[in-house]
């Protein structure tokens, strides 16, 4: 099977992962759900890392890389950051 | 130190699973704050098998970019206002989105030097660039309509989805051009032409609609991580990018289920715009009857003694910072003895539930915090139904005026609590620029003043009163 053959598997079964997860996420949750989201998808990370790190990369794939790793380390730090934040603030009855 | 690509794969597959823990974790307030934890790890254990791997071999730059991100993501996490969350969000989606097309590009440079370019690569290139061009662009128009740098009204013109269609054609012949001939020109016009359109589709909305486009672009930065999992060949882009992807997809509907509107609707309507918001005659006859307003003291009157006090919390009970004030109220009626509740709707404030988090930032404890379905029943055994700050949500006509612009959306049955209470600034009609039948009924008094003012009179009213 070729390698994106092998993609389009993964993809589509995360998909159905992805509906069934998010349907038994709570309304009362669905703004820290968002920020975790954007936490998560800070991942792209890892293609900015491969970007950036490639032995011959040039300057300008350097330069494009190393804006990539910034902006993505911004959604993974703040988006961890500010759902912790978020969730700490929910208290059940005392 | 390095590690086999098989021994990365792995390692990446754990990260998988953490991220599905992660957001398995939101299932319950209680179980929530671990799941966020099991992200973290996620995210550090993906990000240390990518370092020790053998394509990473420079590490300068990027240890430069991920401390000044955790600087600059650290601050803002500590310093957002959580009114502000939703633009907090959008700015991430940018970011997402900004992140997907350098990564792309940057792909395509460091492939083309080394003559490994294929069809398929750069077909998968094109599409995350587009998707995350378009992410990018819509997120900044998304946060400056919430940040109010950019009016909040829909901008509709004439022929604007020609020009979109147009748009969209345009960006399809570029990057079929450029799949083609690997020509360097058509993938900038394809990348420019793609912010173009990000601006497009995002400016026509209005501020009332933000929470579905918030989801809607909690989606694209998904899809836009995915595309560069294909690019890459990276199953953890994937899988995290069909998670993300969905959870936006997932939100937007229920957003859009929840306003009686179709996605297509939202996306290409320019709700507010519609200035058409004809009163039907039954509200014309209902407003012909006037409204009674009532004192804070008249509230008191039926809710210090009263059984169950229903709360119901809009975006201006945010806007007033009255949720403080409330929150004292609510504890010196449980003191009396009162049962109290606060019932949400799903679009009520900015995001998907944005008034929750506003809720608990006031210490309101969650299990008092219920959500349309689960509070509706309890509304006719209300002896007090008291609404601040929302209005659309709380509009019978939603229900029983066909004519109704909002006719169908599914609302908080305030109507049907045995005296109603709406704190109210003045008799401005809501978003949807529609008259709400509640105020008129006979059993529904307004206290006209500020939100805030208004919650701290009744708190202390509450306390000195004794009658």
């Amino acid at each position: 099977m070729p390698d994106t053959l092998v993609a389009l598997y993964v993809f589509v079964l995360a998909c159905f992962i992805g509906y069934y997860v998010i349907w038994g996420v709570t309304p009362s949750l669905h703004t820290p759900l968002v920020s975790l989201t954007n936490a998560i998808s800070g991942i792209i990370i890892v293609g900015a890392l491969l970007v950036t790190g490639l032995e011959e990369a040039s300057t300008a794939a350097e330069i494009m890389g190393f804006f990539a790793v910034l902006l993505a380390s911004i959604n993974v730090f703040g988006g961890f950051l500010v759902t912790n934040r978020m969730l700490a603030m929910f208290k059940k009855k005392k | 130190m390095q590690i086999s690509a098989n021994y990365q794969a792995l390692a990446y597959l754990v990260s998988a699973i953490l991220f599905i823990f992660a957001l398995k974790g939101l299932t319950h307030p209680a179980t929530a704050r671990r799941g966020n934890y099991y992200g973290m790890a996620g995210m550090a254990l993906a990000i240390i098998a990518t370092l020790v791997g053998a394509e990473v071999q420079s590490y300068g730059l990027i240890i430069a970019g991920v401390a000044a991100g955790a600087v600059i993501g650290a601050a803002l996490a500590a310093k957002v206002k959580m009114t502000a969350m939703p633009q907090l969000v959008a700015a991430l989606h940018s970011f997402v989105g900004m992140a997907a097309v350098l990564v792309a590009i940057g792909t395509y440079v460091n492939r083309a030097a080394a003559g490994t370019l294929n069809p398929v690569l750069m077909t998968e290139l094109a599409v995350g660039i587009v998707i995350g061009a378009i992410t990018f662009s819509g997120s900044v128009i998304a946060f400056g309509k919430l940040q109010g740098i950019i009016s909040g009204k829909p901008v509709v013109f004439k022929g604007q989805h020609l020009l979109n269609a147009a748009l969209g054609l345009a960006i399809v012949a570029f990057g079929v051009h450029f799949g083609m001939t690997e020509s360097v020109v058509s993938l900038a016009l394809m990348t420019l032409i793609s912010f173009v359109l990000g601006f497009t589709l995002i400016i026509p909305i209005g501020g009332a609609d933000m929470p579905v486009i918030i989801s809607m672009l909690n989606s694209y930065s998904g899809w836009a991580a995915a595309a560069t999992g294909f690019t890459l060949q990276n199953n953890l882009l994937i899988i995290v990018g069909a998670l993300v992807g969905f959870s936006g997809a997932i939100l937007s509907y229920i957003m859009c289920r929840a306003m009686n509107r179709s996605i297509i609707n939202v996306v290409f309507g320019g709700f507010g715009s519609d200035s058409s918001a004809g009163t039907s005659s039954a509200a014309a006859l209902a407003v012909e009857k006037g409204v009674r307003s009532a004192s804070v003291e008249d509230a008191i009157y039926w809710m210090e003694d009263a059984g169950k006090v229903i709360i119901i919390p809009g975006y201006g009970m945010a806007v007033a910072q009255a949720q403080h004030a409330l929150k004292e109220f609510m504890d010196l009626l449980i003191e009396r003895g009162v049962e109290v509740k606060f019932a949400i709707h799903p679009v009520a404030g900015r995001m998907p539930g944005h008034m929750n988090v506003l809720l608990a930032e006031a210490d309101i404890p969650y299990d008092h915090v219920l959500e349309m379905d689960e509070i509706n029943p309890e509304f006719p055994t209300a002896d007090v139904a008291l609404v601040v700050g929302a209005n659309d949500v709380t509009n019978p006509a939603a229900k029983t005026d066909p004519s109704s612009p909002i006719h169908g959306m599914p609302i908080l049955d305030v109507s049907k609590a045995k005296q109603i209470y709406v704190i109210k600034r003045s008799m401005n009609p809501g978003y949807a620029g529609v008259d709400n039948l509640l105020y008129y009924q006979d059993n529904c008094a307004l206290i006209f003043g500020d939100a805030k003012a208004v919650c701290e009179g009744l708190a202390s009213a509450l306390k000195g009163g004794g009658h």
